[in-house]
């Protein structure tokens, strides 16, 4: 045996942010012994980053709104590649989940009858994202945080998950490390929930912090489970464009939803020119109508500033390139002649601070200055809608790291709904599933902790001399240039190329410095999960021979209804350690959902 | 710039000469120093845009968060001069041991919903849950933790005093408009707000820009004088929902 420490449990949870806190607070209350393992301090998690509000068909303030229609949305905006099914439960339980989050202590902003207040958001037909001002993440990672420390779930905070254990066919357990002590740590348990989230660092222009190196995807696929959806990755029309060091800061989707417009160096409001046929019927066609809409729902349709965020993210890419963008190569972002300064301040606190304390701009007086910036990925760990369960038995994925839910492109706030519902689905299924085992649990072997220890520590043994901060760099580099917005075939398979090289280099990266808190350590590891999650983006973006939602192929600029448009890729782990790619049918929804899809509004 | 280097053993001041970019902050300049000097330095940092509170240390001398620190904001002849926290103890480098925080955060009785309203979704007027939304902005930076000199300047506090940040839950608690559960008593005299003689220093250096002080820990001194004096209002108030 092994002198590593060994934690036992019903089921382990990988990640603290808004899906894996609901997942391990499902865990607990279905009586599992539950365990959250997570990279940083409890209550840091990416969700914090979240601004504008979680989706929900309340009807708080426009009574209209129901399931039926958010699911429609939801479909709509993710170019009906979405699992129907998934979209389905999301759209039906996410108002539960908010509510939710109110008992245990949440405070959204109100309506003035004292409920919860919805705002407006892109692609969403009706006024539904239930928000805190600006920051309605930190709310709801604030509120599951203080939930899961009241039940008394453990957390092992600061610790990182570098492999899956099996036992034949089965999930037994997790390696990981201490990053404080750097020593190593064995979880033996019949269920883990991955929620990981998303893999933007590997982009140069993101809005991502330095945790979302995808580790729950290259995780996943190491254990044999399938990812779904990989070539769809989302770039948030706005994030900041200057000074240099903040680029790709996120700027929320708000400042639209609040009467924020889109103009060009021109002063024009190009969106009106980049409506596509997909949603001329429920898009306004002239900034009049646009701009009454926001006070009357009814008899007007939404301007195009709120179309999906590929449709927005791509025509700010094109006005840039056309010579129309701003001085520092962005567009502006326009809230400050729409809307008064108070009002701006109450609904945008902390867009404001963050453009004048970072970029000295008054948002308040003058436009921000915006461009794409890498936000989402839309792929992830393919999963049965209802259980949260991946291909691997015990193995459940929730949230970003999870895949099919958002189709081709998310709509905003769609995701902290989607942490909720699915958070707590993987939660209860897993504590069913180990619950049902009884004491026919699967075992953790021996041998595969020798091995998880012996990779963990090579970057030591090294003498290659790399250094892991200049690969990363050269990834992100790869990455943002060749697989970016718009891709093409010579691109993509140049991507591919270098990514191979890197792998090469990444073999000799050497680390400085002991085990104690090494951050170079922790990178050189990360960077394995980077590279296998950019080699899987790349591929599948090859494979798929079309345009739609977060995927745009310059040189197949259409989206193809009738071959592309019915499959999904899937990418698995081949023989030889790189991603392979096939086709899948996408599932179709039963009659009655289908039917709602094609209602004009 | 000069940044503090060791662990829970000692260490000191480290030299490094970096190049930096218009506009960058004192994070970035950290950031380069693991990339071209050091890789291995020691820091905590998540969102790089003053959300999530993980980059807290001192930048000459001074409690600040590194992300939202401008490098144009220090005289350009002079080294900066980075230090992690003071009232925690050092792990390594910039990284401290921030756990008296989960410590004094489990010991707060939660959100406890009165009886009129037991079941969400709740009618609160806006008005009414502002106050308590003010604190709740609150991101877990424990700056003000770090800075208080009750427990910056006398360890041995930190057993009977929970810090500002918490006096703010206490508060955001005691003001939520559909909280039924009474901890004035419990914060007086068992989370040591007596022990704050409101110097504002927490006030100071909130990234957050709370009015811990005023808004936060002064009524709440004020509440605990009712309930210790005035036994009527207590306990007529435990009947009824609470109303400021």
């Amino acid at each position: 045996m092994s002198d590593f420490e060994r934690q036992s449990y019903d089921v382990v949870v990988v990640g603290a942010g808004g899906a894996g806190l609901r997942a391990a607070i499902a865990a607990h209350e279905a009586g599992a012994k539950t365990a959250v393992v997570c990279k940083s301090l409890l209550g840091k998690a990416h969700t914090v980053m979240a601004e504008g509000g979680i989706a929900a068909a309340m009807g708080n303030v426009y009574s209209d709104d129901n399931w039926k229609v958010h699911f429609r949305d939801t479909m709509r905006g993710g170019k009906l590649l979405n699992h129907w099914r998934m979209a389905e439960l999301h759209a039906k339980e996410a108002p539960e989940r908010v509510w939710e989050l109110e008992q245990w202590g949440a405070l959204f902003d109100r309506t003035p009858e004292g409920l919860i207040s919805q705002r407006d958001f892109g692609g969403h037909r009706y006024a539904r994202l239930a928000h805190v001002g600006d920051r309605t993440g930190l709310e709801m990672i604030r509120t599951l945080q203080q939930r899961t420390v009241e039940l008394g779930v453990d957390v092992f905070m600061e610790c990182t998950v570098t492999r899956l254990l099996k036992d034949g066919d089965r999930v037994s357990g997790a390696f990981g490390y201490w990053r404080e002590s750097g020593r190593f740590v064995v979880f033996e348990a019949p269920s883990i929930v991955l929620a990981t989230g998303g893999i933007g660092k590997s982009w140069k222009v993101t809005s991502n912090s330095w945790e979302y190196t995808g580790d729950g995807l290259a995780l996943a696929l190491r254990a044999g489970a399938s990812l779904i959806n990989m070539e769809f990755v989302q770039f948030h029309p706005t994030g900041m464009v200057w000074p240099p060091s903040v680029r790709g800061i996120l700027v929320t989707e708000s400042v639209r939803g609040d009467g924020g417009v889109l103009r060009n160096s021109d002063g024009q409001r190009f969106m009106y020119n980049y409506i596509p046929e997909f949603f001329k019927a429920e898009t306004s066609d002239s900034e009049a109508e646009g701009d009454r809409w926001y006070t009357d729902k009814t008899n007007n349709r939404r301007p195009a500033e709120l179309l999906p965020r590929d449709e927005v993210a791509r025509a700010i890419n094109n006005e840039i390139k056309e010579g129309r963008g701003t001085p520092h190569g962005g567009v502006f972002l326009d809230i400050a002649s729409r809307r008064s300064p108070e009002f701006i301040q109450k609904r945008l606190p902390s867009m404001y601070h963050q453009f004048k304390e970072l970029a000295d701009v008054d948002i308040t007086k003058e436009p921000m200055e915006i461009g794409p910036t890498c936000h989402y990925v839309m792929g992830g760990v393919e999963v049965d809608p209802d259980s949260a369960q991946s291909k691997v038995t015990g193995l459940y994925a929730a949230g970003e790291v999870a895949g099919g839910m958002h189709g081709a492109n998310r709509l905003g706030g769609n995701s902290l709904g989607d942490l909720l519902v699915f958070g707590k689905r993987a939660g209860e299924y897993a504590a069913e599933y180990a619950k049902r085992l009884g004491g026919d649990r699967p075992q953790v072997a021996e041998p595969d902790i020798q091995t998880a220890s012996s990779v963990a520590l090579s970057p030591f043994a090294s003498d290659g001399g790399e250094n892991p901060y200049t690969v990363h760099q050269a990834l992100q580099e790869v990455m943002q240039d060749l697989v970016g917005i718009i891709r093409n075939e010579a691109e993509l398979t140049s991507a591919i190329e270098k990514v191979g090289e890197l792998e090469e280099r990444i073999s000799r990266v050497t680390v400085e410095g002991h085990r104690q808190y090494n951050p170079g350590w922790h990178l050189a590891i990360d960077l394995h999960n980077m590279l296998l999650v950019s080699e899987s983006v790349a591929k599948a973006a090859l494979a798929r021979k079309e345009s739609r939602g977060g995927h745009t192929r310059d040189d197949y600029p259409m989206t193809d209804y009738d071959f592309w448009g019915k499959l999904n890729l899937i990418v698995e782990l081949g023989d030889d350690g790189h991603a392979t790619i096939r086709q899948q049918p996408l599932p179709e929804p039963p009659p009655e959902l289908a039917a709602l899809l094609e209602e004009q509004h | 710039m000069r940044i503090w280097r060791g662990d829970s053993s000692g260490g000191g001041l480290v030299d490094f000469t970096v190049p930096v970019e218009d506009g960058e902050v004192v994070l970035d300049a950290v950031h380069h120093v693991q990339a071209l000097r050091a890789g291995d330095l020691s820091v905590r940092w998540n969102c790089k845009a003053g959300k999530c509170g993980s980059c807290s240390a001192e930048i000459n001398g001074k409690p600040r968060l590194m992300c939202m620190s401008r490098l144009s904001e220090y005289p350009k002849d002079e080294p900066l001069t980075i230090t992690p926290m003071r009232a925690f103890p050092v792990i390594r480098d910039l990284v401290t041991d921030v756990s008296f925080n989960y410590v004094k955060a489990a010991q707060v009785p939660s959100f406890s919903p009165t009886a009129e309203q037991p079941q969400a979704p709740f009618r609160m007027q806006q008005v009414d849950v502002e106050r308590s939304q003010e604190f709740r902005k609150c991101i877990e930076c424990f700056l003000c933790q770090n800075t208080c000199h009750v427990i910056r300047d006398h360890e041995d506090n930190k057993e009977a005093f929970s810090g500002p940040r918490f006096f703010i839950r206490y508060a955001e608690l005691e003001m939520h408009p559909n909280d039924g559960l009474d901890r004035r008593r419990l914060v007086q005299e068992e989370r040591g707000l007596g022990m704050c003689n409101i110097t504002k220093c927490c006030t100071e250096v909130c990234p957050e820009h709370i009015k811990i002080t005023d808004n936060g820990i002064i009524p709440m001194k004020e509440r605990v004088v009712d309930v210790k004096y005035d036994p009527v209002r207590f306990f007529s108030r435990r009947r009824g929902p609470k109303k400021a």
